[in-house]
């Protein structure tokens, strides 16, 4: 997760799979990568990067059930306690009538909920503005980044030499 | 998306395009001013609108009684746009949903359009039963919400009201799908501007960085939210067929209508998805990524689905003769060969027979078959709910009730005015957002992009290869 105003040092690379192995390459440097930037998925980064998989489902499985429950829940309540009615000679609590507007419901809540957490998670919402890297970034570019405020001048000239070996065709530091 | 691709397949990007290329081609629609082609068609659309708009007042200034409905006939042209609009957003959802599950990489191309078709189908849909009822300004009677009758709720054991609830559910989760598949195509289009269109992108990009750990997220909530959309999906059209199915109206209480209404929703869905492709890859140059693969994959969905359909017409006439039971009989006699024949021969014509052609597989990849064929669909699929309503009501149990129904102009300007509705948001959509998802096509760059077609078929046949003839090798 990016933190505001951190100093970075980026390579650019051209190619996924150039990307991917200079990663590889990292991991077996022992460099600490910061984050990596790219313009769509690159399959195989994720364990690379060590990062575990995504608990999006699991909030996702909680909504759901907020949802299959608010629903079952609420008509029941209401036709059972609130303003009981009988409606064509069927029992007040009518369970397989329920059940369409219980499952839309469920949908409902696990989606809007997921979907508000995944903006939340990543910092971003309508009216956020995340500073980039690069305005490549987003199109036909690859970036490996490294923590600069945290590493010692020793460490950035180790980053420096490993981009340049690794084949990233521009290696900048940036503010965002 | 790097599952194994077969060599045989056919390339999805053709003209051998590199990462650059996809965001130049792609972004392009929007960053020149608009043709003269699309300020007439807006102007076209904004017309029909604005005579839609028209009409809608017209009937809550009168009254319902502007249009022709009857005492029998209470469903008319309302109904049967309703359920015709929704059906058409169904193709959306199906390709983004079902074929995202199903790994199917052609979704790429289309998907994008195909989902903000849905949406505004759907848009189109939900203006009817608001304006059905007759007294709008009690519509949110639908919703149970505390209101000035006490403590009085809505009827939960009517599916009329679960249909208030999966439209609007299935509305929601379009959007949200959709929007959040768009968010690194704005962030493209943001990265690319300056100036105002930069503001612009950058609020409707959220602030997206192409961090890793967020493509991680975005793929797990793209594929959860393609798990939940696939049932969702089949779920809508189940509960606008159980409108009729769980009413005791013969022709209507049948419990075929959730499937066959489903299969009829994605049939005329793809049909529409075709017509406005096949333009849309016309007039924004988008060929190299909506390619022949594309349009014969639809096809082929179309053949399925339609025939499909026409399993299910022969199946309800068989069952109505097979049951024994009169009044069914009658219900089946007089939609084919009652006062509105020329309505089931439409139907049966466009939805059945005609699309028996894509057998073959010279007109699946003709690009003018496609486009006629893609509108009689659509014209055969609002036959066939113009059938299932207004036949069978305009035969009531009582002879003496028996009436005839034809639109005023006023629905007739109401339909119009959906469609101006429909193509005024596909236009602006067009002008907007990428048509395509640049995201997901330079995902599937290296597995289906003709240029490494070759390179990958030379690598399995390598692997390939090996793995035959070792075993072979070890048994002589």
């Amino acid at each position: 997760m990016a933190k505001k105003n951190q100093n970075l040092l980026f390579g650019l690379y051209d190619d996924e799979e150039v990307l991917l192995k200079a990663v590889k390459e990292a991991n077996t440097d022992h460099l600490d990568i910061h984050d990596v930037f790219s313009p769509f998925p690159v399959h195989g980064l994720d364990p690379l990067l060590g990062l575990s998989e995504s608990r999006l489902h699991i909030a996702g499985f909680f909504y759901g059930a907020i949802g299959t429950l608010t629903a079952f829940l609420g008509m029941t309540w209401i036709f059972t306690k609130d303003w009981p009615m009988i409606i064509g000679g069927k029992p007040y609590w009518s369970v397989p009538a329920f059940i369409p507007i219980t499952f839309e419901l469920t949908v409902l809540f696990a989606s809007i909920g997921m979907v508000v957490t995944f903006y939340a998670i990543n910092g971003m919402g309508p009216g956020v503005t995340n500073e980039v890297l690069h305005n490549r970034l987003t199109d036909d570019k690859f970036a490996i980044a490294f923590d600069a405020d945290h590493s010692t001048e020793e460490d950035l000239k180790k980053y420096k030499a490993f981009l340049e070996r690794s084949g990233a065709s521009e290696i900048q530091t940036k503010e965002i | 998306m790097s599952a194994v691709v077969s060599p045989i397949r056919e390339p999805l990007i053709t003209g051998s395009k590199s990462y650059h290329d996809i965001t130049e081609d792609i972004c392009a629609p929007s960053e020149r001013t608009p043709s003269l082609t699309w300020v007439i068609a807006f102007i076209a659309a904004v017309s029909f609108l604005a005579f839609g708009v028209f009409s809608i007042l017209w009937t809550i200034w009168f009254g319902i009684g502007t249009w022709n409905l009857n005492r029998t006939i209470g469903w008319g042209w309302d109904i049967t746009n309703f359920v015709w609009w929704v059906g058409i957003g169904h193709a959306g959802t199906l390709i983004s949903a079902i074929l995202l599950i199903f790994r199917q990489k052609w979704r790429t191309g289309v998907n994008r359009a195909a989902e903000a078709m849905t949406i505004f189908a759907v848009i189109c849909a939900a203006l009817f039963p608001g304006i059905h009822v007759g007294r709008m300004w009690v519509v949110f009677f639908f919703f149970p919400v505390p209101n000035t009758r006490g403590p009085l709720w809505v009827n939960f054991n009517s599916p009329l009201l679960w249909d208030l609830f999966a439209i609007s559910t299935y509305f929601t989760v379009s959007l949200l799908f959709w929007y959040t598949g768009l968010v690194p195509d704005f962030a493209t289009l943001r990265d690319r501007a300056s100036g105002l269109r930069k503001k612009f992108y950058n609020l409707l990009s959220f602030g997206w960085t192409g961090s890793a750990k967020h493509w991680q997220r975005f793929e797990s909530l793209s594929l959860i939210l393609a798990g939940l959309a696939t049932p969702l999906v089949l779920s809508v059209h189940t509960i606008v067929s159980f409108d009729f199915a769980t009413s005791v109206i013969p022709g209507w209480h049948t419990t075929i209508f959730p499937p066959y209404f489903v299969a009829g929703a994605i049939f005329s869905g793809f049909a529409m998805v075709q017509t406005l492709m096949l333009i849309t890859r016309k007039v924004l140059k988008l060929e190299d990524y909506i390619t022949m693969a594309h349009i014969e994959s639809m096809n082929k969905v179309i053949l399925l689905t339609g025939t499909m359909v026409g399993v299910a017409y022969l199946t309800e006439l068989f069952i109505a003769w097979y049951s024994g039971y009169v009044y069914e009989q009658f219900a089946f006699l007089n939609r084919a060969f009652g006062i509105y024949w020329w309505a089931y021969f439409a139907m049966m014509t466009c939805n059945v027979l005609s699309p028996q052609i894509f057998w073959f597989k010279k007109m699946r990849r003709s690009i003018f078959v496609t486009f006629v064929m893609s509108i009689f669909v659509n014209i055969g699929m609002w036959f066939e709910r113009f059938v299932i309503i207004a036949t069978t009501l305009a035969r009531d149990y009582l002879p003496s009730s028996w009436s005839y129904y034809t639109p005023t102009w006023v629905e007739i300007g109401i339909y119009l005015g959906t469609f101006g509705i429909f193509f005024t948001c596909y236009l602006l959509f067009t002008r907007i957002a990428p048509v395509v998802a640049i995201a997901e096509v330079k995902s599937i760059l290296k597995s289906s992009g003709d240029q490494y077609v070759k390179r990958n078929s030379e690598h399995y046949k390598e692997v390939l290869g090996k793995e035959v003839h070792k075993p072979v090798e070890e048994h002589s």
